[in-house]
């Protein structure tokens, strides 16, 4: 049955680049567990480590307390769907359905039991005598889910599944596949480069950059009290001002280059003073006549929920992260719109922004951990 | 839709009319033609001529015939199901494992391929026939008797060492197109590794492995060279026909042509099963990844590499002993173990007349083949109606007409009043165009699905007219893929036998067809001078078709 996942400062290497140099994690037993990074992050490469299809140059990797590195892929009873399904295109659907419980050599009532069930769950009945050419996208989908799920893996495991869909779609099966997970309730660990599904579909998720676990935390922690710079940016969008901070213990002045400053009382009491960056979602900034922060709109866009400005700061230092610098308004609750070229007046919602220190980009706010259980 | 709505609405005489009509004439007149005539001798008595079942019942009723159908059927069998595991293997090892001489052992299998089957025949005969050198040497030195290479058991060996090279190369073409994800997703389902070339490789491969094997038998089932060379006393069909037509007792037209039919009835059922089954299993494939060789150590990879080897070097045996044996000298029909250019003096003449033979022929032929080959893709892909579909089925016919049975069919149409073609260089130039024609065909239609219509379209509407436009445009751009694809048809008509060998007077003698008379002779040292020029123009050939592809190996 299902069971938990433990990675003990795992290691990977091709030939001399290394491209996981000491990763560890803990993914618990019906989890639903998401890799989130960049291409290239070496989210897909842990994934495969813990199927079998990539070697581990160091370190464990652990289902219960069983150490599977030598066990080969065939003997680990995972559940894998792959980024473009795999569907084997000589079988039915129900052919392929039915492959892995044969491999297993699961008895035949028990096997024919499971099979309905599952093609009943993942509501592809009426397709099963069907070849996969004759399927949609999402009815493949489907399908690999069924096949990896019907042999009752150990932990079923995802790598980017929904990227080869659009974008209808692929909210769709997000929420189909959530379902699934939930009803059968099993150790699911899912790759995906898009921060969206995410946060939409994780218990927790690991945020990971350059082979390197930024943080490890439940959806809306990872997007309201980001760990470092990297994850304020890479979920959701941040803008960042440089400013300097002082006094003690949990209450402390925040004065931004440029002369404005504020009160925090959320920062953690051995956080030191000096320089800091600050991270302010476009929500979080508040409209004020009397506002301390003054800023010309550049660009004004309609989205109907709400308006979007890109903002161009007269009186604060702005970090160039390349990206532009954003505010947006909620329709709901405001009623003046502003245009380009016009000034705005802004506070910050300082309940909400967070503090990094400069010098290592780490969260300084109260309670904000790399890793969350 | 234009097209169908303009002739149905009034006939007008346009290009494309035109071309479909000259195309179904040539068809009609070379190929359905004949055809028929060889189907109504079937029927008619042997003696008399009289239309009756006679010779079927003959055929049917004596054990020395029918046996002939068992023994070719047996013959194809077993070279199939050896070919077929010989060749997936291969391709298994060669695609999932890093091989040591991966590049070298393909050449070799190429080579294995492309040269004439009999050649092979006629090298086992040297080794290990009745006063081959390998024989010789076990006997003088180690008193052991080898069993004979005649009959059945040489056929096989010869035709298995020829064909796995045909199933290699299909197969291996498919298992490159296999994703890797998919071989995986079979791990990750409890499949060990070692049981995916059964579960998974053998399985996605199917549609081609069977189209593959079809050919070998079809090939083996209708060769010639071999069985009549290294068969002896073994009697198998197009050995019966060409007997029974080119019999010393004056052969009998009317019998043969029994015999043929028979045999066509054999190769078109076989067809349409084949055809049958892939219409049902094909399924699409789409590689992202492909499979990537991995490093093999210990047992397997001495055992791999063992079986690669050894069954590569053997199948070269043959063309490895005719070129060393053409720089001997011989003493009547053996050779000795000094080395000579005699069988070259002996044989230049014959060497420049029929290479001169078979380069007029065969460029004549694959000038032809192009020709005929884009115009009638071109009517069966775009211009689709009754006639075209017609012609479609025709193109077909080939691929059932092994090549004794066409020269026995062009003999008994073209060889009177008011033609005579009998023993000229038309006849044999029919005969190519006839055996290669389907292979570019189909080419073609392959090549003419990637090109999308409306490129011509514009041209047309930038006022270019309907045949300009088509050779401008189309044929421009169908041009190189159907050349490189004619370089092969090329090699093949080269090496043609079983056709040329009834058609051919000693004025039209072909490279192929020299060879095989002096083998027949017993001229050893002269065959093998021949059949080393045949030889060296095929690779030559197939360097130029390297060359102009831009590939690194031959994909089928």
């Amino acid at each position: 049955m299902s069971e938990e996942i433990r990675v003990d400062h795992v290691v990977k290497k091709y030939g001399n680049a290394t491209i996981i140099p000491d990763m560890s994690l803990q993914i618990k037993n019906c989890e639903f567990f998401t890799l989130l990074g960049p291409s290239g992050c070496g989210k897909t490469t842990l994934l495969r480590m813990i199927a079998g299809f990539n070697s581990i140059e160091g370190g464990e990797i652990r289902f219960g307390d069983r150490v599977i590195n030598n066990v080969p892929a065939h003997k680990r009873n995972i559940g894998m769907v792959f980024q473009d399904y795999a569907i084997f295109p000589h079988l039915t659907v129900e052919e392929n359905v039915r492959y892995g419980l044969k491999q297993h050599k699961v008895e035949k009532q028990e096997s024919q039991q499971r099979l309905e069930e599952i093609l009943k769950v993942t509501k592809i009945e009426e397709y099963r005598d069907r070849l996969p050419e004759r399927l949609s996208g999402g009815q493949q989908q489907r399908v690999a889910l069924a096949r990896a799920i019907v042999i009752h893996p150990t932990v079923l495991l995802m790598d980017e599944p929904l990227s080869n869909l659009d974008a209808k779609l692929r909210v769709e099966m997000r929420s189909a596949i959530h379902d699934i997970q939930r009803k059968i309730g099993i150790t699911t660990v899912y790759v995906t480069h898009d921060q969206e599904e995410a946060l939409a579909i994780s218990d927790r998720i690991a945020l990971i950059n350059k082979g390197e676990i930024q943080q490890v935390a439940r959806p809306r922690d990872l997007y309201a009290r980001p760990y470092n710079t990297f994850a304020a940016d890479f979920i959701g969008h941040s803008d960042f001002f440089r400013g300097e901070m002082t006094g003690s213990g949990s209450k402390r002045t925040v004065r931004m280059n440029g002369g404005c400053s504020f009160e925090m009382d959320n920062i953690r009491s051995d956080a030191p003073n000096g320089k800091v960056i600050v991270g302010v979602r476009p929500e979080e900034f508040i409209i004020d006549e009397q506002g301390g922060l003054t800023a010309q709109v550049t660009k004004a866009t309609f989205l109907g929920r709400y308006m979007n400005y890109v903002l161009a700061f007269e009186n604060a230092d702005v970090m160039d992260t390349g990206e532009e610098v954003e505010l947006s308004q909620d329709m709901g609750s405001h009623m003046t719109i502003f245009g380009e070229g016009e000034k705005i007046h802004l506070t910050l919602n300082t309940k909400k922004i967070n503090i990094f220190s400069e010098e290592d980009q780490i969260s300084l706010i109260e309670g904000v951990r790399q890793y969350d259980e | 839709m234009t097209s169908k709505a303009r002739g149905s609405s009034r006939f007008k005489l346009d290009f494309w009319t035109a071309v479909t009509v000259v195309v179904f004439a040539l068809f009609l007149f070379f190929l359905i033609w004949p055809m028929a005539r060889l189907l109504l001798n079937g029927f008619r008595d042997a003696s008399t001529g009289a239309f009756s079942l006679e010779n079927f019942k003959t055929f049917f009723g004596k054990k020395y015939y029918t046996n002939a159908i068992w023994n070719s059927l047996s013959v194809a069998v077993c070279v199939t199901a050896a070919a077929v595991i010989i060749g997936t293997l291969l391709a298994y090892l060669l695609t999932t494992f890093e091989i040591k001489g991966k590049g070298f052992i393909q050449i070799l299998i190429i080579l294995s391929m492309m040269s004439p089957s009999f050649i092979g025949a006629y090298s086992w005969i040297i080794l290990l026939g009745r006063s081959g050198v390998v024989t010789m040497a076990m006997s003088n030195w180690l008193g052991v008797t080898i069993p004979s290479i005649y009959g059945f058991g040489g056929i096989v060996l010869v035709l298995v060492m020829k064909f796995y090279s045909m199933i290699y190369l299909y197969v291996s073409g498919a298992m490159k197109k296999i994703d890797v994800s998919l071989i995986e997703a079979s791990q990750s389902l409890g499949c060990k590794p070692s049981a995916n070339l059964i579960k998974m490789y053998v399985p996605l491969v199917l549609p081609t492995l069977l189209s593959a094997a079809l050919m070998v038998f079809m090939t083996s089932i209708s060769d010639f060279g071999t069985a009549m060379l290294i068969g002896e006393g073994y009697r198998v069909l197009p050995v019966l026909i060409y007997r029974e037509y080119m019999g010393e007792l004056g052969g009998n037209a009317y019998f043969a042509s029994s015999i043929a039919i028979v045999m066509m009835c054999l190769t078109t059922g076989l067809y349409l099963l084949q055809r049958y089954v892939i219409n049902r299993k094909s399924f699409r494939m789409r590689g992202l990844k492909t499979i990537k060789a991995k490093p093999i150590t210990g047992v397997g990879s001495v055992f791999a590499h063992i079986f690669i080897y050894g069954v590569v070097l053997l199948s070269i045996v043959p063309q490895a002993t005719v070129i060393y044996t053409s720089f001997l000298k011989t003493n009547g029909t053996m050779f000795t173990t000094q080395f000579s250019l005699d069988s070259y003096r002996a044989t230049w003449r014959t060497i420049l007349s029929s290479l001169k033979n078979s380069f007029v022929y065969g460029l004549v032929a694959i000038a032809l083949i192009v020709m005929l080959g884009i115009f009638t893709a071109y009517l069966s892909v775009r211009r689709r109606n009754v006639v075209t579909s017609l012609l479609d089925v025709t193109t077909m016919l080939p691929y059932i007409i092994s090549g004794s049975i066409l020269g026995i069919m062009l003999l008994l149409t073209f060889n009177k009043s008011p033609f005579f073609w009998g023993g000229t260089a038309i006849i044999m130039i029919i005969a190519f165009v006839i055996r290669r024609l389907p292979h570019t065909l189909r080419s073609s239609v392959g090549i003419l699905y990637q090109i999308s219509p409306s490129t011509e379209e514009a041209a047309i509407s930038l006022g270019a007219h309907t045949a300009k436009a088509f050779f401008g445009v189309t044929v421009a751009l169908m041009l190189p893929g159907v050349l490189t694809g004619a370089i092969l048809s090329w090699v093949t008509v080269i090496n043609e036998l079983s056709a040329s060998i009834i058609l051919y007077t000693s004025s039209t003698r072909t490279l192929s067809v020299a060879v095989y008379a002096e083998v027949a002779k017993a001229n050893y040292g002269q065959a093998a001078a021949l059949a080393t020029v045949l030889m060296a123009a095929t690779i030559i050939s197939l360097l130029v078709f390297l060359k102009a592809s831009g590939k690194k190996d031959i994909s089928l």
